[in-house]
């Protein structure tokens, strides 16, 4: 093996490992505001995923019936978040907001949730797993050299998770919004007392987490297929991710995405893919009861 | 030896799950379904028992001690795993697996070219190591767990999801190790203890009977364990654990005890389920199990020993019947049942029973407001009530 294919294997499979973290922090970021700021255990997380994943496909449909396959995907990604939006604002205004003071039981119940999702997704769009026609310019991919070449639907999913992670925070720490949620979570009291409407913002902040989901789920499409039951498959890594990081922190979201995809495809790369899953969550848990703050702690007042 | 008979010693505290209901469970269990139900459907029933051992354990670790683990199914399906290969050890023998290519191990190992027995297979050839392994295995995993999280005070849903973490993993290393440990399939076709043959009708009455014995047996200790100073203190605990911590108390050797008290009571229901079964996959480890075992618990009722086993019962059972008539409405139902306990009934089947005690009480605080019983002197007890408020 030459050196100019090796450089080229490590550029590929580092790629691979930017991938997956994109893929992890796009999944997590929802995740970051519901759990990490407000401290809500979402189980049903992955569902709105799936449920961001089928919209897309749904409209795919009509792209296709009425011809335009080739621009109708960004437009996919706007509906996907408003769809899950609006989906999240029902959940939090029928069941969330009567648990907040329970976090055990709120888990139980939006298992509850996404079991029932669960179902409806398998009578409405059958048991196996479907894809949307995608425009030609995310299914192909990139040829960098002769030797080096990688998924453009990677690329895109790598961009988009930039894009959505600077987005939230700026929304987090640079807008009025931002401020009267993190006041509402670290003082939830003083946060009313000086006027904020304590529950509007929690209404505002699940749906908004919830609509994050939903564009996750839309990205995803471009990789992989959809089926009933593709979101519980990442719910637990999902929680895995936001807590390692130390919840309440938007910078250990994203740090420990990044740590975990490098270092499952890394392994990969050596093992199968079943012991390199298992080696990562093992050294994700003994990390975490080593370190039960997470990587990056914030200190909040309680 | 004196001062740990201090934490098991009696205080009298009033518990649910008291002798009346438990001479009913054991009753209903040992009298009326082995005389009301066919053979395979005491054996169905039998199955659904070994579920209501988790349950137990989860109404100590979950209701009174307010740590909810979602991995409930790893004890389970460790107890159930070293009770498996022991019964796949004692079935492949070299004579009934001659037409193997490697005689005298298991099948599935020589279906993927694993030629040697591996080592942690060895000592199970030994019922006795068996049988302890079915209980320690699992018990050091939970100290270890319990230890790393309580000790650094990590509770309440860190916890819920670590345990959840540690469910998944477990089930992939299951299933990624085909040749080792059966893969998805699990270790089936077990035959045998000792040359007594588990699959007869005779030995599943006996194993019935055996595993109502010790689920009578775990729910009796479980009731002394609440009973006990140490059920106060979990109880203390649950509601103000700094106080209690501030009293003098290290909360986390409470809880350590409790979750690995928990995870016996799941081991036990495991090997019990192996034995009456008669197979063990990695379906019964990972997380949906685990947390549906949750549901057993919260149906019952979070806080009755009792009532969690007849959860056990009724949502296998509501499970089995509705997934072969309407396997499509099974999943609402049960998605509903998740939303419906934790909405409007927190303490499940045994808040239900327990209802028109609490009206007839609630009445009895309404009447003392009401005008004409204002002229009396107020109760007694009512005037206590108020004093230690």
């Amino acid at each position: 093996m030459s050196a100019s294919e090796i450089f080229s294997m490590t550029i590929m499979q580092g790629f691979a490992g930017m991938s997956l973290f994109s893929v992890l922090l796009l999944m997590a970021l929802g995740l970051a505001i519901i759990f990490g700021q407000m401290g809500v255990i979402n189980m049903a997380h992955g569902e709105f995923m799936a449920l961001g994943a089928y919209t897309v496909y749904m409209l795919s449909l009509v792209a296709e019936k009425f011809g335009f396959i080739a621009t109708y995907f960004p437009l996919a990604l706007l509906v996907a978040f408003v769809v899950t939006f609006i989906v999240g604002y029902g959940l939090e205004v029928i069941l969330i907001r009567h648990l907040y003071r329970r976090p055990l039981d709120t888990l139980l119940a939006t298992w509850g949730v996404s079991l029932i999702m669960q179902q409806i997704f398998r009578q409405a769009f059958g048991a196996r797993e479907v894809s949307p026609i995608l425009p030609e310019w995310l299914s192909g991919s990139l040829h960098l050299s002769e030797t080096i070449e990688i998924p453009a639907s990677g690329v895109f999913v790598l961009a988009l998770s930039g894009l959505a992670t600077g987005l939230v925070a700026i929304m987090l720490y640079r807008s009025s919004w931002g401020l009267t949620v993190r006041a509402t979570m670290q003082n939830r009291v003083i946060a009313g007392a000086v006027g904020i409407n304590t529950a509007k913002v929690d209404r505002m902040s699940f749906a908004f987490g919830c609509g994050l989901a939903g564009v996750a789920g839309a990205a995803f499409t471009t990789i992989g297929s959809t089926g009933p039951t593709s979101g519980s498959l990442y719910i637990v890594d999902t929680f895995l991710v936001v807590v390692f990081g130390g919840a309440a922190s938007l910078f250990g979201t994203l740090a420990s995405a990044f740590t975990i995809g490098q270092g499952q495809s890394a392994l990969e790369f050596f093992m199968t893919g079943s012991m390199a899953k298992v080696i990562t969550l093992v050294s994700v848990v003994v990390i975490l009861m080593l370190r039960p703050e997470g990587l990056f702690h914030i200190k909040v007042r309680r | 030896m004196a001062s740990l008979g201090k934490w098991f010693s009696n205080t009298a505290k009033k518990v649910p799950g008291d002798w009346l209901s438990i001479v009913g469970l054991a009753l209903v269990i040992l009298v009326v379904f082995p005389l009301l139900l066919d053979a395979f459907r005491l054996n169905l029933m039998g199955k659904y028992l070994t579920f209501g051992f988790v349950a137990v354990g989860l109404v100590l670790c979950w209701g009174y001690g307010g740590i909810l683990s979602l991995g409930q199914g790893v004890f389970f399906g460790l107890g159930g795993y070293c009770m498996a290969m022991f019964l796949k050890l004692e079935a492949s023998d070299p004579i009934s697996t001659a037409k193997q290519s490697t005689p005298g191990i298991p099948d599935f190992m020589d279906w993927n070219q694993v030629t040697a027995l591996p080592w942690f297979w060895e000592p199970f050839h030994s019922f006795s190591f068996t049988l302890l392994a079915t209980i320690v295995i699992p018990v050091a995993l939970a100290w270890v767990i319990g230890a790393a999280m309580f000790k650094r005070r990590v509770g309440g849903v860190y916890f819920a999801i670590i345990t959840q973490a540690i469910a998944m993993i477990l089930t992939v290393l299951i299933i990624g190790q085909q040749g080792m440990i059966g893969g998805i399939n699990g270790i089936t076709d077990l035959k045998t203890i000792h040359g007594w043959d588990i699959r007869t009708e005779s030995a599943k009455y006996i194993l019935y009977f055996v595993n109502a014995l010790l689920l009578i047996g775990a729910v009796v200790l479980s009731r002394q364990v609440l009973k006990s100073r140490l059920g106060l203190l979990l109880v203390a605990m649950r509601d103000r654990e700094d106080r209690v911590r501030f009293t003098g108390y290290d909360v986390a050797n409470i809880k350590i005890f409790v979750f690995c008290f928990g995870a016996m009571l799941a081991a036990v229901g495991g090997a019990m389920f192996t034995l009456q079964v008669g197979f063990m996959s990695p379906s019964f480890v990972g997380i949906v199990p685990s947390i549906e075992m949750v549901i057993f618990a919260a149906v019952g009722g979070r806080m009755s020993l009792v009532g969690a086993v007849y959860g056990a019962i009724v949502v296998n059972a509501a499970k089995t019947s509705l997934s072969e008539t309407m396997p499509d409405f099974w999943l609402y139902t049960m998605g509903a049942l998740f939303i419906i306990v934790v909405m409007f009934a927190p303490e499940g089947l045994a808040g239900l029973v327990k209802t028109p005690q609490v009206w007839r009480e609630r009445w009895q605080q309404l009447r003392r407001k009401l005008p004409f019983d204002a002229l009396k002197p107020a109760a007694p007890s009512s005037n206590k009530a108020e004093a230690t408020r």
